[in-house]
This record gives C-alpha cells, structure tokens and sequence, in this order.
C-alpha cells in the first residue's frame, strides 16, 4: 500500500471527499449558467457575466479537485508549463480578437 | 534544479520502472496536454471571430436546444467524476472495480458522443452543415475537435480495459490509466469552455 501511494509523479492525488467535491462544486458551476439562460429572465449583461464567472471558477474547480494542481513542490513544473501556455493563449487569442474586432475602423483609412 | 538532477540521474540509470520516470512521463504528458490547450485556443480564437458571420444561414438560437445539450455536458461531467473514482481504486489495487468504473466512465463517454453524432447529423440533414455559413465552419471544426478527442480517448479507455484484465494493475499500466485520466479530465475542462462559449453564449 505504501508503494502504491508513491507512485504516479507523486503528485498529491485526491481522495473520496475531494472527487466529491469537487463534483458538486461543478454541478452547481453547471446549474448555475444555464439555470440564467433557460429562465430567460435576466438581463443580457447578468447572463454574460454568469456564464463567465461560472465558467472560469469551475475550470480552477476541475484543474484543483480533478487534476490535483497546487503550489506543493511536485505540481510545481506542471502548473509553470500551465502559466507559459496560458502567456501563449493571452497574447494570441487577446490579439487575435483585438485586431480583428478593431479591423473595420483601422480600414477607414 | 533538484527536477533537472533526476532527469539526469534517470536518464544514465536506464531504469524505464523506476518511480521517476512515472514522473518524467506524467510531466511529458502535461506537456501535450498544454500544446492541445493551444489548438484548442487557435479554434476557440477562430470561432470568436467568424462565429457571428451567418451568411444568412441559422444561428445559435436556431439551432442548439439547451436542455439536450445539458444531458450531454451531465455525461462528460458524471465520467469525469467516475474517473477520478476509478483512480482512487487504482491506487488501492482494487482491479474489479477499477474494471467496473472504467466501464461506466466508458458508457458515459459514449453517451455524450453519440448525443454529439445525433446532434450534428440532424443539423447536417436540415442542411446546417459546416459548408453553409463561416459561424457553422468554426462551430463544427471547435466542436468535432473536442469530439474526436474524446472518441480517441474511449478507444484508448477501451485497450486499457483490456490491459487490466489482462495483465493486472501493473505499475505500466497503472501509470497509462493516470495519463488517460489527465486527458479525461482536461477535455472535460475544454468542454466547460465550448458550452459556455459556443452554446450558452450563441443563444442569448
């Protein structure tokens, strides 16, 4: 049993408790988005930010409770290539929709 | 400093069974992980730009029916928490029910992939296809993406079921199911990001 809980990158793995968790955490992270665009009863901006919020909270939710990433040593490396990519992500999705959304008045000339 | 030493160590040992090179391997897969994250990106990008352009074809309020593709997300969630389930087995060696969460993660996948099959064919047959406007281009290209990963991650579910009841929990084979398992849970994370984006966002 000890070996067994060695192994696999030794990354901290989770338990029972925290699958759970981590499960209801993203039903209601689920729920929530599309509860506000089926009711059809809030304002465009609030279901915008909803479906934001709830999106971005229930990724850290999986990447936390289901891939187990932390600030402990072992997820070190991983969550650093994370934040590279994410760098990467920003830079080409940011100025991707940048120029393109910014196209028209940039052709006025 | 010290990860730099090991993978040195590791790789002048010659010891492929060794618990570093689980670790080096797990890492690697990481590594794949986040260069799909990139390609997920570039479609995600793509769509963001051409995803209003209709060409006088149906948009997302035509189109997509949200209770049904609450069912499928319900799919990909409820695996994805089978997985973790089934991990924990691994861990303690439990090969019977690392067969029998194995199992029902791979029914749960197939569900939400047959949805996705039944959801395109139906709008390929109205003649929605991806050739009819840009907004469908980017919506099948994003959506079929995360879709044949997913279908490739059953067929390797599928060989791995077949390594454990072959084979047993082995250490090889208990590190390929914590690699599946990271693939799993990271499309689950893609998905999060196609109905947010995509559905939710194209209905309102």
């Amino acid at each position: 049993m000890e070996s067994a809980e060695r192994d696999s990158s030794g990354a901290s793995r989770g338990s029972l408790k925290t699958y759970i968790t981590g499960f209801i955490l993203s039903l209601v992270l689920t729920v929530i988005p599309f509860g506000l665009v089926m009711s059809g009863r809030v304002s465009w901006g609030v279901m915008i930010w909803g479906i934001c919020g709830a999106g971005i909270v229930q990724i850290f939710v999986h990447l936390h409770y289901f891939l187990h990433l932390d600030t402990s040593s072992t997820a070190r490396w991983n969550v650093m290539a994370l934040v590279f990519t994410l760098l990467i992500m920003t830079i080409f999705v940011g100025g991707t929709v940048w120029v393109m959304y910014t196209l028209n008045s940039r052709m006025m000339w | 400093m010290t990860t730099d030493a090991k993978a040195v160590n590791w790789v002048y040992s010659g010891e492929s069974e060794h618990a570093d090179s689980m670790e080096i391997q797990t890492f690697g897969f990481w590594v794949y992980l986040m260069s799909d994250l990139v390609l997920f990106a570039a479609l995600f990008v793509t769509f963001a730009v051409v995803g209003h352009n209709y060409a006088g074809g149906p948009s997302g309020k035509n189109l997509f029916h949200l209770p049904y593709l609450f069912a499928e997300t319900m799919c990909l969630l409820v695996s994805s928490a089978t997985y973790g389930l089934t991990m924990l087995a691994v861990h303690r060696l439990r090969k019977a029910r690392v067969l029998l969460g194995l199992a029902v993660t791979f029914l749960l996948g197939l569900g939400f992939i047959t949805m996705e099959v039944h959801e395109f064919y139906g709008m390929i047959v109205d003649g929605n296809g991806p050739g009819r406007s840009a907004f469908l281009s980017a919506f099948f290209t994003l959506v079929g993406t995360h879709g044949s990963h997913v279908s490739f991650g059953l067929i390797w579910m599928a060989v791995l079921m077949g390594q454990v009841g072959a084979k047993g929990l082995t250490r090889p084979v208990r590190s390929r199911l914590m690699r599946l398992s990271m693939f799993w849970h990271f499309l689950d994370i893609v998905w999060v990001g196609v109905f947010s984006v995509v559905y939710l966002m194209g209905v309102i």
